[in-house]
This record gives C-alpha cells, structure tokens and sequence, in this order.
C-alpha cells in the first residue's frame, strides 16, 4: 500500500510541555504523497498545538518532523512554509484590509523575483510578473469560487468564504502538504458538502497531501483516507474511518463509559 | 478616456489624486509668484513645505504601512542635510554650481540616510512598539549631539574632519562647512519650489510603486497579521526594514532639499521637536493616506508662521487650532456625513454612467 513510497510527513515521539504541563506526548504519524488524512480528538487534546509544532510556532520539547525526508528541526516557521507546508487558521487570520485577491497574492511573495529597484521604477519584469500572478489568483479564486469577489476587502467577506479564501492563500504558496485547521467550522450542511467536493479537487489538482483538523465528523469519515485520534495529548488510535469508528477506545473519549 | 477611467480606478485613484494636488498646488504657487502676488514670508515657506513633505511621505510608509512608531525622522532628515552640504561644498570649490548640484546632493543625502537607517535596523527593529519608539528617538538625539561637535572643513588639501574641538588650520583659500554648533555655514543656495515640487512629486512615485508591489503587500500583511504572515513565508523583518530604510532614505532626501535652501542652518534644527511635529502630520492627515499627508504638512508648515501676529500667544493658538483639528477629524458624526455624501455622489455617478 501507501507505506512504501516516502511519506510527506513522518512525525517521531513529538512531544511538547508548556511549563509543567504536558500538551501533546509520543505522537507518531505519517502522511503520504496525496493522502488526505484527519486529525481528531475531544476538545482540549493538542490537535492544534500539534499543527502549531509542525508550522514552528511552537518549537517541540521532544521528537522530530520530517518534511518528504528533511528534519525541520532548524527550520523557522517561514522556513517550513519555504520547505512546503501551508496551513490555515482556527480563528481565521486573514489580512483583512487587503483585498481578497491581494490576499492571495501575497501568498505568492516567494514565487516574484522581481527586485525593489524593479518594482519602484516599474521596469517589464514587475508588469510581467504581476500580471501573471494576477492570473494565478484569480485561477486559484475560481476554484473557491470566490473569483467573482476578487477586489472586495477581505474583512467584508462572510464567514465561510473568508475560511475558503483562507485555504486559497495556502495553496498560493505552493505546498507539498496543506494543514487544515477546522476547515468547516461555522459553516452550514450545503456549504460543508460543498467544501469535501473542494478539498478533494485540490488534492487531485494540485497533487498535495491534506492533513485537517475536524469536528465535523461527516466531513472527517467522508473524505479522510486515514485518522489519528489525540486525547490529552496522547494518541488514542490511528488507523482508517471504519477502524476509528469500530475502536472502543475513541467511542469512550467521545461518549464516556 | 479610457486612460482617465483607468488612472481613478479604485487601485490607482489616491496615487493619481495626490499627484493631482502637488502638481496644482505647484502651478498655482508658480503663477503667484510669477505674478508677483505671493508674499515673501510664504515664498520663502515654499521649499521647506517640499521638503517636510517628502520627509512626512516617508515616515506615513514606516508608521502608517508598516505600523512602527518612529520618533527619528528628523534624525534622518540631518543626516541628508549635512551629507549634502558637504558634497556641495566640494562641487562649489571645483566650481560646479546649480541645479546638479542640487540633485547630487539629493541623491547622496537619501543614500547616506539609508545606509544609516539600515545599520541602525539591525537592532532597532527587533524591537517593538514603545520600545522601537524610545530607540529611535534616543537615536535623533545621538545624532544631533554628534553633528553638534562635527568640524568639517575643505580646503586644497581636501576635507579636514575635528569632533568635539576645532583644532584645525586651514591652507589659504579654504573654507569650513560645518562648524560645531555653528553648523553649516556659507551655503550656495541652490534649491528652488521646482525643484521641490519635483521632489515630492518622486517621491509619491516611489511610496506608491512600492506599496503596490510584493513588497508593499509584505509590509501590510506583516502590519496586519504577524503569523499568518510567517506562515505564508514572508519574513517579517526583512519587510519592516526595507519600509524603515526606505522611509529614512526620503528623510535623507528631503533633507539635502532643506539645506540647499539657506545659506545656513544648525543642527538643532533636527531636534526632537521636529521629529514629533513629522509625526503629527502624518497622524493628522491619516495613517497611509499620502494626499492627507501633503495637505496637512503644508497647512501645519504655514500655519505658525502666518500665526506670527500673535506674537507670545502664536504656539499657545497653534496647539489649540490643533486640538480642534484633530476632534473635528475623528468626530463620528462627520465621518458618517461624509460617508453619506461620497456614497450619494458615487450612485449619482453610476446613475449617469448607464
């Protein structure tokens, strides 16, 4: 099966305390080549610290990550993203006086060459890049649909279209893996339905690995090929929907005895 | 037409209302004072307002863009000053005199203000907010005091430099450009209202190329959200530098503007005061809005000065005309009116469009 190719993602013993506390303890997980996986667990379990851990906002106490191979020990958070991991946001964190189409060409910052000097004097090189990243955004918008609100502000957006622009931004820099943090939160059944189609064509179209944060768990059982399910920190049980769903252990985190 | 539609579309219509402004303001003041209806005190008003409000465009790229609080610009501004009055007392003792001057002198003060706005990034801005703001103030100080004991002097030889005591002998013929707290002394005055319109003219040009550019998206989304920033790969002190420099570099330059217009001046024209004075411009005509900036400037420029009548009670009516200013221009009442009347004129517009 999937487990003889490289994964994208290969996390070892990760581990992290904030003061006394333990937040997350011994997390193995991988995540292969355009997987979509899902990361699920009871309110308070470390889900987001763990994305905190692999994006390094947070630097890990213990074990390591690896990025298709790579230990991204050293690296900073822009180095991860360099590296190619992209994520959104639980409280959504777009630049909301930008515009939305601004918003997604700013995740095109490494993808320009052009210099200061270039973009001050306007020489070709600015007009030509801009208008391709123009072309890319509004491409990348489309897939949203969102293509058709392209010069208005972000913050003006309604709730589920700023959350998809969100992931639009991600995608604008080019990732090998998208980290998904509750894609779906706040939004209604159709919108949630919708939302699957779309991340199933992102991860068909632009061939990355998904890894999401979820609540939601008709989303989570509808599209994850593979789940790991974190309680207090520590992994409950790993393994595809049918499985999590038959393991008594998950059903007594979520239910109780 | 579709030039004009395309020069107001909502992207480019504040960069080409700015323009508009400076460039009626110029045309207006030309024809004044070639008709001899402009009085001397405004006239000689005329290159300083230029210059503040190149130095004020750059401090609205740091504080209102980039969202620092600087308190040095007019440190810069110093740095841009003497720069250039001691390249012009080169080209003056070669006998290159005028307008290449002038821009040669503009040219090296930005530079020399930028390479110092960059050495002086590295550690300032790892620093944030009211820190960042102390640092930078402290910073406009230090470099007053170091003018305030510089000697430089030019003769045969070339340039002579003495800190603290002037210990030094000219050969025959040579002159001092910076004497201490003297300051600059013996300028060849060489800047005019062209010249400095020119100058806030290009430096609109860059502000607005560089917010509208990688870099500009950069810097507002480093302002906006830090993490999300980082987490799309933008390195947050890499923008906040380049707005620092850039910001210090027309500082530089709107300083050489100054100094070329009298034939001398002393350091403590920079002082703390005229860094704050910067900053109240840029508060008063909105943060990262340049048109607010350049009107601002000059009314707050000619403002005191036409308040001279007053005589003890000038500042006391300056800082009160200020206050009201700032009450007026931040009452929510007049904000919603105004709101009102540009959607009315908007619709009307549209109206007439179909």
């Amino acid at each position: 099966m999937a487990e003889n190719r490289t994964p994208v993602l290969k996390v070892t013993d990760l581990g992290i305390d904030f003061g006394g506390l333990t937040a997350v303890n011994d997390l193995c997980m991988e995540v292969y080549p355009e997987e979509i996986c899902g990361l699920i667990g009871p309110n308070g379990a470390g889900k987001t610290t763990v994305f905190n851990m692999l994006t390094k906002v947070y630097q890990p106490s213990r074990g390591t990550i690896e990025l298709c191979g790579q230990s991204t020990e050293k690296m900073s958070t822009i180095d991860v993203n360099r590296a190619g991991i992209a994520r959104t946001f639980q409280n959504i964190r777009l630049f909301m006086n930008m515009s939305v189409l601004d918003n997604v060409k700013t995740g095109f910052h490494n993808d320009i060459s052009y210099s200061f000097i270039e973009s001050v004097l306007r020489l070709p090189r600015f007009a030509k890049q801009e208008k391709e990243a123009d072309q890319k955004a509004l491409e990348l918008l489309k897939i949203f649909d969102l293509d058709s609100k392209a010069d208005l502000i972000a913050g003006n957006l309604p709730y589920g279209e700023q959350r998809r622009l969100e992931i639009a931004r991600a995608l604008a820099t080019n990732p090998k893996l998208l980290l998904l943090d509750e894609p779906a939160a706040g939004m209604n059944p159709q919108e949630t339905e919708d939302l699957m189609k779309t991340i199933r064509f992102v991860r068909d179209h632009f061939k990355i690995a998904v890894l999401l944060i979820e609540h939601d768990m008709k989303l989570v059982m509808g599209i994850c090929e593979r789940i790991t399910v974190l309680n207090f920190g520590m992994m409950l049980a790993q393994g595809t929907p049918e499985e999590i769903q038959s393991d008594p252990e998950v059903v007594k985190a979520y239910l109780g005895e | 037409m579709n030039v004009i539609k395309n020069l107001f579309s909502p992207k480019k219509r504040s960069r080409t209302i700015s323009l508009l402004i400076v460039i009626i303001a110029y045309a207006i003041l030309q024809i004044m004072s070639s008709t001899h209806n402009i009085s001397r005190l405004l006239m000689s008003l005329l290159v300083p307002v230029c210059a503040y409000i190149t130095a004020a465009i750059g401090l609205n790229l740091n504080v209102g863009f980039s969202g620092e609080l600087n308190l040095g610009q007019a440190g810069f501004m110093s740095i841009g000053a003497f720069t250039s009055v001691i390249i012009a007392g080169i080209f003056n003792a070669n006998g290159i005199e005028g307008i290449p001057v002038l821009i040669v002198c503009i040219i090296c003060g930005s530079i020399m203000a930028a390479l110092i706005g960059w050495l002086i990034s590295v550690p300032v801005l790892k620093l944030q907010g009211d820190y960042l703001a102390i640092v930078t103030l402290a910073f406009g100080q230090i470099i007053m005091s170091l003018i305030n004991n510089l000697y430089v002097g030019l003769d045969a030889n070339g340039l002579h430099f003495a800190f603290v005591t002037n210990n030094m002998t000219l050969a025959e013929g040579g002159r001092m450009l910076i004497s201490g707290p003297m300051g600059a002394t013996g300028v060849r005055t060489v800047s005019t209202l062209t010249a400095g319109a020119v100058l806030v003219i290009i430096a609109l040009l860059i502000a607005y190329n560089l917010i509208d550019s990688k870099s500009g998206r950069a810097i507002t989304a480093a302002r906006d959200n830090r993490i999300a920033a980082e987490s799309i790969g933008i390195s947050i002190s890499k923008t906040k530098t380049l707005a620092f420099v850039v910001s210090a570099s027309l500082g530089g330059a709107a300083g050489a503007l100054y100094a070329l217009n009298y034939s001398s001046f002393v350091a403590a024209k920079f002082d703390f005061n005229s860094s704050i004075l910067l900053l109240v411009y840029v508060v008063l005509g909105g943060l990262g809005n340049m048109s607010g900036t350049i009107i601002s400037t000059a009314l707050l420029v000619v403002l005191p000065e036409m308040l001279r009548f007053l005589q003890s009670y000038r500042m006391l009516i300056y800082a009160i005309v200020l206050i009201a200013i700032m009450l007026i221009s931040n009452n929510e009442t007049l904000k919603t009116k105004a709101e009102q009347f540009r959607n009315k004129l908007g619709a009307s517009k549209r109206k007439g469009a179909e």
